[in-house]
């Protein structure tokens, strides 16, 4: 679907499934100088002559680059072409769109299963603590790299929100939009707490080993129950409910045993089980604590509208009524902070039984939104 | 493009160009769209309807979807030049508490209200005996979002008791002006620009 000029598709930093090596070094929040700096990525489409066409998109906590096009390990389609794609409101045929996998992921781009240049082995444990800052200053290398300096808009949902709100607070002159939808300017308790449930259940696996298990069995069982125990907080009591209510799986009786008699048992076990195929648990150690760090107002003396006196993007949130994992509050709270800083800023709270999933699935006015808000712009 | 509400037409025309205007209530920013685009302003709003907020982001407008009665708090003092609510402070629960946000906010304020002494409204409840149902009044009492009717002659008292000055008032019947004398009896709308 990528649509280059010959001379971009020429150009081997253009295109899908790209890979690059920047030599840093990237000064993490952590304090620590990373280098050099992997960045696994994907460009859709071409870079206007004017350079006023590109998008940055922001993965979630267990996405990657692939936002369009097939995942390598599962073949599945690009995680958000309900967004992306031809006709949609962030297309190739007018925008240039990166989307790159974050620091301390495990698709391509550095983190704790990539090789630490230093020993020759797997980082492991040993590689640093990152936040959504190192995050957002990382893509901002692979866009000096790329030749883009400044983005028409960057967007994000989940933890690629936390991102993009990230991105103007940090880069104020190279953003003129943010899109955050489906997210939050800190962690709250609650949210640290699901996390912590999920590390928990890595480290208790023997298999983990401290972290050091690469080129051997990886802690896939606790893995797997990390991500049961999320996937509950990506729905919602109803969706829930409708979907599987107290439904036996394949049987007419219960067992009275402890196999998975209902059907949401089945279905958790096989999410946590298929998770595990493509992720790395260690990276899911790094990125959880990235989150559980964020606090935008924490880095800008306390006060949030601080993050955003610098930067003269505009900004469109958008927030789903039965997400209770960063439900509409935290995005009115990033709303209030935005007017008190003066941005021009759109939020709207739209309705799905879906929970916090609803941002990937079909919503038509989510994309009447973006695309309103995307049009709107310079 | 469309032709405005005649009372949104009369705000447009008197907003000064290039100021900065928040709409409270703002539907799906047909106003904001003329304040922009004709006078250029640098518009804001304000929506309880998702549906609306929607419609009006997708013509590129700053919309935030809230509540007049609870949202209004969050905006900073002094933050606009015009503070605008057309057609809402009837349907707000607590009107003084909007107006005195709106003053707080905005240098201005832009009030329109549908008038409930409206000779026709007089008419249905005096010949009548039952709530008005008329072209501005369209919705049967157990179904109006009015809660807090209110004439123009109530408003005048109401922004005097309080101190806040009336700059400049139009009346309106049908889409046509009406003189400021008669116009308990014979305006349909009313439109006010105050000031503290």
């Amino acid at each position: 679907m990528a649509r280059n000029t010959p001379a971009m598709s020429d150009d081997a930093r253009y295109g899908l499934a790209r890979h690059v090596t920047l030599p840093g070094p990237l000064r993490l929040d952590g304090g620590v100088l990373l280098s050099p700096v992997e960045i696994a990525y994907e460009t859709y489409g071409e870079l206007a002559a004017d350079g006023g066409n590109a998008i940055l998109i922001c993965h979630a906590l267990t996405g990657d680059h692939h936002v369009a096009s097939p995942h390598p390990v599962t073949g599945k389609p690009g995680w958000w072409t309900r967004m992306v794609g031809a006709g949609k409101p962030i297309d190739p045929a007018r925008h240039f769109i990166i989307c790159a996998n974050v620091l301390g992921s495990c698709m391509g781009s550095s983190g704790p299963a990539t090789i630490n240049p230093a020993s020759g082995a797997p980082w492991g444990m040993s590689f640093p603590v990152i936040t959504i800052r190192d995050m957002v200053r990382a893509q901002a290398m692979l866009l000096d790299h790329l030749g883009v300096g400044r983005l028409k808009a960057v967007v994000g949902g989940s933890m690629g929100g936390m991102q993009a709100l990230s991105w103007p607070a940090t880069f104020p002159d190279r953003v003129e939009g943010t899109v955050v939808i489906a997210s939050t300017a800190r962690h709250s308790a609650q949210n640290i707490a699901f996390h912590e449930v999920g590390r928990q259940a890595v480290m208790a696996d023997p298999r983990w080993n401290g972290g050091a298990y690469y080129g051997s069995e990886p802690p896939a069982a606790g893995l797997a129950v990390a991500r049961m125990a999320a996937h509950i907080t990506y729905l919602s009591e109803a969706g829930l409910t409708e979907k599987f209510g107290r439904r036996l799986q394949a049987r007419e009786a219960k067992s009275f045993g402890f196999d998975a008699d209902f059907q949401v048992e089945s279905y958790l076990r096989h999410q946590g089980l298929s998770f595990v195929d493509r992720f790395d648990a260690n990276a899911y150690l790094y990125i959880t604590r990235a989150m559980d760090y964020f606090d935008l107002a924490e880095e800008h003396g306390g006060v949030l509208a601080n993050a955003f006196r610098e930067t003269r993007s505009r900004f469109c949130l958008v927030s789903f009524d039965t997400d209770w994992l960063y439900p509409t509050r935290e995005s009115r709270a990033v709303v209030h902070a935005l007017n008190a800083a003066g941005a021009p800023v759109s939020f709207v709270e739209l309705s799905s039984p879906y929970g916090h999933d609803a941002f990937l699935l079909e919503a038509p006015e989510l994309n009447r939104v973006v695309d309103g808000f995307l049009r709107a712009g310079r | 493009m469309i032709a405005l509400r005649p009372d949104l037409a009369i705000i447009a025309a008197n907003v000064a160009p290039g100021s900065r205007v928040l709409d409270v209530g703002c539907g799906d920013g047909a106003l904001m769209a003329a304040l922009r685009d004709e006078r250029g302003c640098d518009a804001r709003g304000l929506e309880l309807d998702p549906a609306n907020v929607a419609s009006a982001v997708g013509r590129g407008l700053s919309v935030i979807q809230g509540d007049a009665d609870t949202d209004l708090a969050d905006y900073p003092d002094a933050s606009f030049d015009y503070a605008i609510l057309s057609q809402t402070l009837q349907t707000t629960m607590r009107p003084h508490v909007v107006l005195d946000h709106l003053l707080r906010i905005g240098e201005r304020a832009v009030v329109s209200f549908p008038n409930f002494a409206h000779w026709r409204v007089r008419l249905s409840l005096l010949w009548g005996g039952r709530m008005p149902v008329t072209r501005l009044l369209p919705v049967p009492w157990y179904a109006t979002p009015n809660i807090h009717h209110v004439t123009i002659d109530d408003f005048r008292a109401f922004v005097g008791e309080r101190g806040i000055t009336v700059e400049r008032a139009w009346f309106l019947s049908g889409d046509r002006s009406t003189s400021a004398a008669a116009a308990n009896f014979r305006a349909e709308h009313a439109v006010f620009l105050l000031r503290r």
